[in-house]
């Protein structure tokens, strides 16, 4: 081996690492600025000054501790929707079922909160309504993907169609046997509630942030260790790039989607706890409306990458409750319009950025080969030409880069 | 049971006028997720326009236009910038939501819903059930499923449409202008759909928030509990409405609770799709994007 080709080995790899943050880090930038003039037009169109607004926006989010706990509490559900989805999108699956798998989550820990006598010792009861949270979810996720994986039947329908299945099932339950008198929830569990950070440090008095966040932040950590360094992450990820190569490799891609499409629901049911051990200590009707379609969001901005995920349930947030802490100029609703605009402004910027990048690539690696001359052409050729091919259908698993790293 | 028919058919209505654009739009190969938004859109802006003009005709015109408005922009998304149709097509629902929130707030400061406004029919008679009949948009919905019929399987620009959402690549190697043929589709769903949105708004004489509730998924589910074929889809539309009539009608008995009757359409769709004998089976190129 030459010196030459070791410096080209080094150089393809950098090559490749700055592909990859570009892919990664371009189009949630410029889907924020779109948004961004988006959300000034929409200011204008009230009347008011974007700055002002945003400033306001600002203050009433971080800028104050009842504020910035309301960011936690928020991000912390968000963080578990969006961990959901983007392990599904990581295997070329869509759940849209986030919604029914965190209030069935909830549901089943509060029923088990419910059941456990008073004396059951708190950690035994929180570990309980844990495994109880991510059952509920586990299981309303399993059945779109043990239905994919018997039937090929397509899991957005399915995951839609039971979102509202299962919401009216709760609704009927809860309304039929359990609710407390006058209201649309269920009684006060008697064991397991997370205490929130008001009891640690007064300065959060009032916000509903508690210490689910903790457990947020270690299941992101744990799907990232799935995801990058074990077998079945490294099977999922193989599925999500190309089922029918990954099969051809041995991996049984039907195992694989009802796997993920479980654990998928599983972490979405856990986002339950939030509020359920953390902020009310009981089930209510339609305590997270809106939580799971905000994770489809979260999941794409943050690029399905558990880090990135993170990120981004801080960021949508900090725009939901900074919706609320400028309603006075703006209506709150400008929030759900901005959302929107983000979501398909990185849709649609995804594969824009990805194939301006390529054709700037194979601008560069064409006059590298010129200078090369024809004697290396075939090797100076291989970054732009075999790592980017384009796809002709891209999927939602095509869409979504997914990082090469070895198990 | 003429009363209970002509129920049927009012809530059947909607379910029909955004079937037959989902039919279209899904057929073409483009996933019909946004009926719930451009109905949405549809009844806003059909309200808007009844309020300011004074005549439900016109009411109908900007509903329609506030749906082709919502549609080309998911076209433009999905098929000009081939962006993934599933992602696009749930942030349209939440854009409608937001939108028609804003503009509530902005143009008749409320977060609820519109001033009355002049529509058709309904509320105001209350003579007898026939009086219903006179809104001309009941009768509009029965046509437009079979316009939409005859559209698919009896003129060249159906059978484009067909070609588009089962083998776009064939059927540009014969010239069709396949990305064209999609625009439109998606343009006669959004159509379709806010006239569902100006039915249910001009019904009841005023917008409020979120007024379609769910009624567009319910739409999907009918299209793809009738595979795709407007003659089922439209007995899926009755049938599913005549089970919602049967629940009001039956209400104060408490046979069964209305949660039970709610998840029908629902589960009727994922029997269909996992059915075990004749399973629906999706146009073969929906959801793929086309170079």
């Amino acid at each position: 081996m030459t010196t030459a080709s070791i410096d080209s080995a080094a150089s393809d790899r950098r090559q490749r690492w700055r592909t990859h943050i570009e892919e990664s880090i371009l189009p949630p930038l410029v889907a924020l600025v779109i948004a961004a003039v988006v959300g000034d037009i929409l200011i204008i169109i009230f009347g008011q000054s974007p700055g002002e607004v945003y400033r306001q926006l600002l203050e009433g989010t971080w800028g104050n501790a009842y504020g910035f706990g309301q960011v936690i509490y928020k991000a912390t559900t968000l963080t578990f929707t969006g961990l959901a989805v983007a392990l599904g999108i990581r295997a070329g699956l869509f759940n849209i079922g986030a919604e029914s798998q965190l209030a069935s989550g909830g549901f089943l820990a509060a029923l088990v909160g419910l059941a456990m006598p008073a004396s059951t010792p708190t950690v035994i009861a929180i570990l309980v309504c844990m495994i109880a949270a991510a059952l509920g979810g586990g299981v309303v996720g399993a059945i779109p993907g043990a239905l994919k994986a018997r039937f090929g039947a397509s899991e957005v329908i399915v995951t839609i169609m039971l979102n509202f299945i299962v919401l009216a099932l709760l609704n009927y339950i809860v309304a039929a046997h359990i609710h407390v008198a006058e209201t649309l929830h269920t009684p006060e569990i008697r064991v397991g509630a997370l205490p929130r950070l008001a009891a640690i440090s007064a300065t959060f008095s009032g916000s509903a942030a508690n210490t689910t966040f903790l457990l947020a932040l270690a299941v992101a950590a744990a799907a990232w260790w799935y995801l990058f360094r074990t077998r079945p992450g490294y099977e999922l990820r193989a599925v999500g790039l190309q089922p029918e190569a990954a099969e051809y490799g041995g991996v049984r891609v039907g195992a694989v989607w009802a796997r993920t499409m479980m654990l998928s629901g599983a972490i979405a049911g856990l986002g339950g706890l939030n509020y359920v051990l953390g902020y009310k200590h009981y089930y209510e009707e339609g305590f997270g409306t809106g939580s799971g379609f905000l994770g489809i969001a979260v999941a794409l901005v943050g690029r399905n990458h558990p880090v990135g995920v993170v990120i981004a349930a801080l960021l949508f947030a900090t725009l939901s409750q900074g919706g609320l802490a400028v309603n006075a100029l703006v209506p709150k609703q400008m929030v759900d319009v901005l959302t929107a605009v983000v979501i398909i402004a990185v849709a649609t910027a995804v594969p824009e950025v990805r194939r301006a990048l390529a054709a700037s690539r194979r601008r560069e690696a064409g006059t590298r080969n010129r200078e090369n001359g024809n004697r290396e052409s075939g090797v100076g050729n291989r970054p732009a030409e075999v790592g980017h091919v384009e796809i002709a259908n891209p999927g939602p698993s095509s869409q979504f880069p997914i990082p090469t790293s070895r198990p | 049971m003429i009363a209970f028919l002509i129920q049927t058919l009012r809530i059947a209505v909607p379910y029909l006028f955004a079937a037959a654009g989902g039919i279209v739009s899904e057929r073409a190969g483009i996933i019909a997720l946004t009926l719930e938004g451009f109905m949405l859109t549809g009844a806003f802006c059909a309200a808007l326009g009844s309020h300011y003009s004074g005549s439900p005709w016109v009411g109908i015109i900007t509903g329609i236009a506030g749906g082709l408005l919502a549609a080309l922009l998911h076209a433009l998304a999905t098929i000009r910038y081939r962006a993934d149709q599933v992602v696009v097509g749930i942030a349209m629902n939440l854009l409608a939501v937001g939108v028609t929130r804003f503009f509530l707030r902005l143009a008749f400061d409320s977060s609820s819903n519109s001033p009355r406004i002049p529509g058709f029919g309904g509320a105001e008679l209350r003579s007898g059930v026939l009086s219903s009949l006179a809104n001309p948009l009941i009768w509009l919905g029965l046509v437009t499923m079979v316009v939409v019929g005859w559209l698919l399987y009896r003129t060249p620009f159906g059978l484009r449409v067909r070609a588009a959402g089962e083998k776009p690549e064939a059927a540009l190697s014969v010239g069709v202008p396949v990305k064209r043929v999609r625009w439109l589709a998606v343009a006669v769903s959004g159509a379709c759909a806010s006239l569902a949105g100006a039915y249910l708004a001009l019904d009841q004489h005023q917008f409020t928030d979120g007024m379609t509730a769910g009624r567009g998924f319910i739409a999907l589910a009918a299209v793809i509990f009738g595979k795709w074929d407007p003659k089922r889809v439209t007995i899926a539309c009755l049938l599913f409405a005549a089970a919602e009539t049967m629940q009001i009608r039956l209400q104060s008995l408490q046979l069964v609770p209305s949660q039970f009757v709610e998840m029908i359409p629902y589960v009727l769709t994922i029997v269909a799709l996992a059915g075990v004998v004749g399973r629906a089976v999706q146009p073969a190129a929906l959801g793929k994007a086309v170079d």
